[in-house]
């Protein structure tokens, strides 16, 4: 109980601020709507948003999964061969340094405009987190278990599945950790380059006919989501990370 | 296992073209124990690494080999400093380690039988983290008997423990590594004085025999020959430092 005080106290101010700025400055409700209006419209809204949210859960989820198998998969291609390590990790690089933003509308044209191309979104914005930290740890292992490892005559794959593995497996679980924050951010992305379902297409449709209560009503929904995810994630990875 | 062989190196190191150890000629003697003595960076974690077949870091120009002409590497079990136990894994899977990883049924009574030797037969499940510090030791005394092999390599391995466990340990080892052809490389003049059937002292000149005390190892820590030794190995490594 005592640990969510904070955290409440923090809200509390939050919205306290909001308030005050809306109150003082008389702003028209199109710009800036108070928290009482945004409480009343994500109210009024409750199955419609809940209809959206769905959706966008669904993408991050898919997407989550297929990123985390994706990025063990390849981290594990990459720490096991050498060849594999200069003629892909450049190449992991350079896909970093693109802007996955500007993917989006090419996805969906590949994609369609359903489900795919979110989750595509949210695969490529989670994969490189989780490879590069899983991959990290799995270079990492502490020397001494591998001197061990050789003078008990160990194959690497040995080495690999037994000591590198268990090992990494704290890295991989902060690299999953911030891969639940990154996907929802993926899967709105893909939303507002083409979509007619999820909290993205919402917020767009909103903002377009000047709701804007009811734009933040479903960004507010979408931060709830993401924290929620990423709780769940913290909880899910708590023994991998070695945490009691 | 095998009848444990005698093992001799020859030959010497160098790094990037600077000498690392002088050529020297190391003999462990078949089923006794070889305490190699020294100063930190004189070369002799170097020596143990070279027989273990580890990565050294180093250019070995020599020889190494075992009495009976057989290959000495796959003979070896190797101790360190750092007990090496795998925090996710309980006592029992650490001391069955090496069966693990070769991909062998591990032999869980003589696992249990070893555990019970090193007196923690009631931690077989626990975790590392569970242990104090000499027990993880024993857990990884345990562990290098499991693999049950001619030549067990110690580096340092009791240097990290407080005097009352660290003597403890050394008779324990000695117990149950008997028989066994045992290099102890160490920095602790009272070690080497207490449990070397054999003494040698490592530093940039080279190695330096030295007539270890007449009583049997593990010599008491209050004999007054083994305390007499000690105080020599100690002014040896002090003057060959300079």
């Amino acid at each position: 109980m005592i640990r969510w005080l904070p955290a409440l106290a923090a809200t509390l101010f939050a919205l306290a601020i909001w308030q005050a700025v809306v109150s003082l400055t008389d702003l028209p409700r199109f710009i800036l709507p108070g928290p009482a209006l945004v409480a009343e419209t994500w109210w009024q809204s409750r199955w419609l948003i809940a209809e959206h949210t769905a959706v966008t859960a669904l993408e991050v989820l898919i997407g989550l999964a297929c990123g985390a198998v994706l990025g063990v998969a390849t981290a594990l291609q990459l720490a096991s061969s050498r060849i594999a390590r200069v003629l892909v990790q450049p190449m992991l690089v350079f896909t970093q340094a693109l802007p996955v933003f500007a993917l989006a509308p090419i996805l969906t044209l590949w994609l369609g405009y359903g489900l795919w191309s979110k989750v595509a979104m949210a695969v490529l914005i989670i994969y490189f987190p989780i490879t590069a930290a899983f991959f990290d740890g799995l270079m990492r292992t502490p020397v001494g278990y591998l001197d061990l490892a050789r003078t008990m005559q160990a194959s690497p794959r040995a080495v690999l599945w037994h000591i590198r593995v268990p090992a990494a497996l704290p890295q991989l679980a902060s690299g999953l950790r911030l891969a639940a924050v990154y996907a929802p951010i993926g899967a709105v992305i893909g939303e507002w380059v083409g979509a007619s379902k999820g909290l993205g297409y919402l917020m767009l449709l909103a903002n377009g006919r000047a709701k804007t209560d009811l734009m933040f009503a479903a960004m507010l929904t979408l931060g709830v989501l993401s924290v929620l995810l990423h709780l769940a994630m913290r909880r899910a990875t708590r023994q991998m990370a070695g945490e009691r | 296992m095998t009848p444990a062989p005698a093992i001799t190196v020859a030959g010497s190191a160098s790094i990037d073209g600077g000498s690392l150890f002088a050529p020297l000629a190391l003999t462990l003697e078949a089923a006794q124990w070889t305490c190699l003595l020294g100063g930190s960076g004189v070369g002799k974690s170097t020596v143990l690494r070279l027989i273990a077949g580890l990565e050294t870091g180093a250019a070995f120009d020599g020889r190494i080999a075992a009495s009976d002409a057989e290959p000495v590497v796959e003979r070896v079990a190797y101790m360190a400093q750092d007990d090496l136990l795998l925090p996710w894994a309980t006592v029992a899977q650490n001391v069955g380690l090496g069966a693990r990883l070769r991909g062998e049924q591990v032999d869980r009574a003589r696992l249990d039988d070893l555990l019970r030797r090193v007196r923690l037969g009631d931690h077989a499940a626990k975790r590392p983290a569970e242990l104090s510090g000499g027990q993880r030791q024993r857990v990884a005394l345990a562990r290098t008997l499991m693999e049950d092999k001619p030549v067990v390599l110690l580096d340092e391995p009791f240097s990290a423990l407080d005097a009352r466990t660290r003597a403890d340990m050394q008779e324990l080892a000695a117990e149950l590594l008997a028989g066994r052809t045992v290099l102890l490389v160490t920095h602790d003049p009272a070690e080497a004085a207490r449990l070397g059937h054999s003494i040698q002292v490592m530093t940039a000149d080279g190695l330096t025999p030295v007539t270890p005390p007449t009583a049997p190892m593990p010599r008491a820590v209050d004999d007054a020959e083994t305390l007499l030794c000690q105080g020599a190995l100690l002014r040896m490594l002090r003057e060959g430092g300079q």
